[in-house]
């Protein structure tokens, strides 16, 4: 008696471990057939950003006013969150029927048959693929050809600086425009990161007797995220600015160049700032808070980030914060990722030309004019971007910064490639390892060959 | 205590018994039984989640006995299991016999429950917040008595411990719950007879209390160690998974699979391995401390 009773309290208790692992199951991809028109009907909308949010209310509030007919419910999800319900609910069979994509994920989407291609919307209402700023529309055609997102808006990578910070240290805001950067001995950019860095007996990176061991502020925050195969953020605009790129060719490359001397000396260089205390530790950097929180309490001098951030970063009370553009490198060009989103409409939503309504408003010179009024990010469009850069301007904000390599022509894609998320889960791990000094940069060879078989 | 009337249950009792075991069933066989089984089917597959799943037979188990992530992530979440239960149970015990012996207030009993009532994920980050090498108040604190700062979450060789230990401040008071549920079961008359004979507090604990308390004890070491081995929450809002693989736990390696990289029958091979293993282990736990049998018959 008693051993069966045993034995049923185990059996109960086991499968407590595999109930998480097997609800995955396929969906049926839903109906499409056109509704009827005279009934109204809820189109369902994700973001991730917060901050935006209140812009695409009011895009989707002048939309519903314009077509009585149609309501969408915007729905918001933190970036981790985001990716993993999306997921879940694609599997589900319950994914919104328009979501905002990103580069990363949507050939996975695309080639998983999970997103809706757009060419025949795009061909039946004569919708123009050329309005916005160059080259961003083409980032949403996939290897074979079919459109999945018309772009809503970029971003582009600068430094951020604390103009109390570079006064105290007697660097002007002239000379940060103007810096220059090499794998070597990091040129005038690094000079300024020591002169920025000061220990805890107030001596600056720079000068003799300098204590690395105890610093105060570092002269370069360190992001808390692991950049993995990209670095977005986080070295993407040093190794590019080389000539150096991500693949042997974007879009849809299919051999990496994490081998290449370049890339691995720009890398080396970097860490190297660690070594020298001009830069946290990865440990200080992944031990709880975000490089923009730490630098607007006043750890980092400076810090790169993307222009998404221009918000937060603007938003700590009394910090005042300039931006400038990456430096120039040894190709003699500054460099940073072009990066932009789009929307994209769920394969097996019940209300494709609804969904398609709402795209296409997004996509809208109308739609991008009223995101650009609210200056939150750079909308894709070159007349809303105008108003955003006024929108900015007002608040004290120059973004020229991000805008000039766009003008001057020194953006990189973002690599756009199959199999982001594999390469992501070799790079994450092997960018830690050289970053804490655990393994050499020329580690990232094999690596290097670990995400290209992939692609066999 | 049993009577042999026990073993000759009249058959017309059956339908009403089903009666009530059916809901219970039904929930077995919808959320645990099927998944289950549906797992061991996907572990035999190639499925990317999104397009139908292929069979490949033990190719996941191959690839699973040369995975050197799999193995890392078994040790790295042994090395977790280990610290957390070896601490809590201890933590635990000592603050069930502080209960037990020493208050009767309710209040003291609750407040000792109160970090499981806040969610898991609350807590890692209010944790990871005050434990940040710059900013963290934990830190402020070292600095003030004169140590140097400590990158908890950040290093490879504190992350799993601190994780650990972040886990046992938020269990600890709900395990001494169970095991002081335990205690009570203990028959008062035992340690009044023990009082009589001049034994001292620690003599009882260790010749009374600790070998009536092994039944409950048994239980709850099953229980903790099997939830202790599915530790993901607190990985996933902090280190995840890094720095380099120091956190990488059997459950967030699945997840990564699963979700992440869309290796989803991959994934299903993990967690039959994780099956396998929680499986021999609570048998063995079982047998080894005896559960089923308790010292006061």
């Amino acid at each position: 008696m008693r051993r069966i009773t045993r034995l049923a309290a185990v059996a109960t208790i086991l499968p407590l471990a595999l109930a998480g692992c097997g609800s995955g199951e396929s969906g049926d991809g839903g109906g499409s057939g056109a509704a009827p028109s005279a009934e109204k009907i809820e189109i369902s909308y994700w973001l991730w950003d917060s901050n935006q949010l209140p812009a695409y209310q009011a895009c989707a509030d002048a939309f519903q006013a314009a077509n009585p007919n149609i309501s969408v419910k915007i729905s918001q999800f933190g970036w981790g969150d985001y990716w993993t319900s999306l997921t879940t609910n694609l599997v589900s069979g319950n994914a919104p029927d328009v979501f905002t994509n990103h580069l990363n994920y949507y050939p996975e989407f695309a080639g998983k048959q999970q997103i809706l291609p757009l060419d025949e919307f795009v061909a039946a209402d004569g919708t123009k693929t050329d309005a916005y700023a160059p080259g961003l529309a083409d980032l949403w055609v996939s290897a074979d050809g079919k459109r999945y997102g018309l772009p809503k808006d970029f971003d582009t990578i600068a430094i951020f600086y604390n103009k109390k910070m570079l006064a105290d240290a007697g660097i002007t805001e002239d000379q940060m425009k103007s810096l220059t950067w090499n794998p070597k001995d990091g040129g005038s950019y690094e000079k300024i990161i020591a002169r920025l860095t000061v220990d805890k007996n107030g001596k600056r990176g720079d000068e003799p007797g300098f204590d690395k061991k105890n610093v105060e502020v570092y002269g370069l925050g360190l992001d808390e995220n692991n950049g993995a195969g990209v670095g977005q953020q986080m070295w993407s605009m040093y190794a590019l600015s080389t000539g150096w790129q991500f693949t042997d060719k974007n879009p849809w490359g299919t051999k990496f160049q994490y081998n290449d001397p370049r890339f691995q000396d720009t890398i080396a260089w970097w860490r190297g700032l660690i070594d020298k205390g001009y830069m946290p530790s990865l440990a200080i950097a992944r031990s709880g808070t975000s490089v923009n929180d730490g630098f607007g309490a006043g750890k980092y001098a400076l810090s790169t980030n993307g222009s998404w951030m221009i918000n937060t970063y603007y938003g700590y009370d009394g910090v005042e914060v300039g931006t400038a553009p990456t430096p120039v490198g040894p190709s003699g060009k500054r460099a940073t990722i072009y990066n932009g989103l789009a929307d994209s409409i769920y394969a097996g939503t019940k209300h494709k030309d609804q969904a398609w309504q709402w795209v296409k408003y997004l996509a809208s010179a109308d739609c991008q004019k009223t995101v650009g009024d609210k200056a939150v990010v750079f909308p894709a469009i070159p007349e809303a971007l105008t108003i955003a850069e006024q929108k900015f301007a007002a608040k004290g904000v120059d973004i020229s910064a991000f805008t000039v390599q766009i003008h001057e022509n020194t953006t990189s894609l973002f690599p756009i490639t199959d199999h982001a998320g594999d390469v992501a889960a070799i790079m994450s791990p092997a960018m830690d390892a050289v970053l804490s000094f655990e393994a050499e940069p020329s580690s990232l060879s094999k690596a290097n060959d670990e995400v290209n078989a992939l692609f066999q | 205590m049993r009577t042999s009337t026990e073993h000759r249950r009249r058959a017309g009792d059956l339908p009403v018994a089903m009666v009530f075991l059916l809901p219970a069933a039904v929930g077995f066989a919808v959320f645990y039984l099927w998944p289950t089984l549906r797992t061991m089917y996907l572990s035999l597959t190639d499925y990317s989640l999104l397009a139908p799943p292929e069979w490949v037979g033990a190719g996941n188990y191959e690839r699973l006995l040369g995975d050197r992530l799999f193995w890392n992530s078994l040790k790295v979440t042994v090395e977790y299991v280990v610290i957390n239960i070896g601490v809590q149970t201890v933590v635990a015990l000592g603050m069930a016999v502080l209960m037990h012996r020493l208050t009767r207030s309710g209040l003291i009993r609750g407040v000792l429950l109160l970090p499981y009532l806040v969610a898991n994920v609350v807590v890692a980050l209010i944790w990871y917040t005050m434990l940040d090498a710059q900013l963290g108040i934990v830190n402020q604190a070292l600095e003030w008595i004169g140590l140097d700062p400590v990158a908890f979450f950040g290093e490879t060789s504190t992350a799993i411990p601190t994780i650990a230990l972040v886990n046992v401040w938020r269990h600890m008071g709900y395990t001494a719950l169970l095991i002081f549920a335990g205690l009570q079961a203990i028959p008062k008359t035992v340690y009044e007879a023990a009082a009589t004979d001049g034994a001292s507090e620690a003599r009882m604990f260790w010749r009374i209390t600790l070998p009536l308390l092994r039944p409950a004890l048994a239980l709850v070491l099953v229980l903790t160690i099997i939830g202790s081995f599915q530790i993901f929450d607190t990985v996933a809002v902090t280190t995840k998974g890094g720095p380099i693989n120091a956190t990488r736990v059997i459950y967030y390696y699945i997840y990564e699979q699963a979700f992440q990289r869309f290796n989803f029958g991959y994934a299903a091979a993990v967690c039959v391995a994780l099956f396998a293993i929680l499986a021999t282990l609570a048998l063995l736990q079982l047998k080894l401390l005896r559960a089923g049998d308790s010292d006061l018959d």
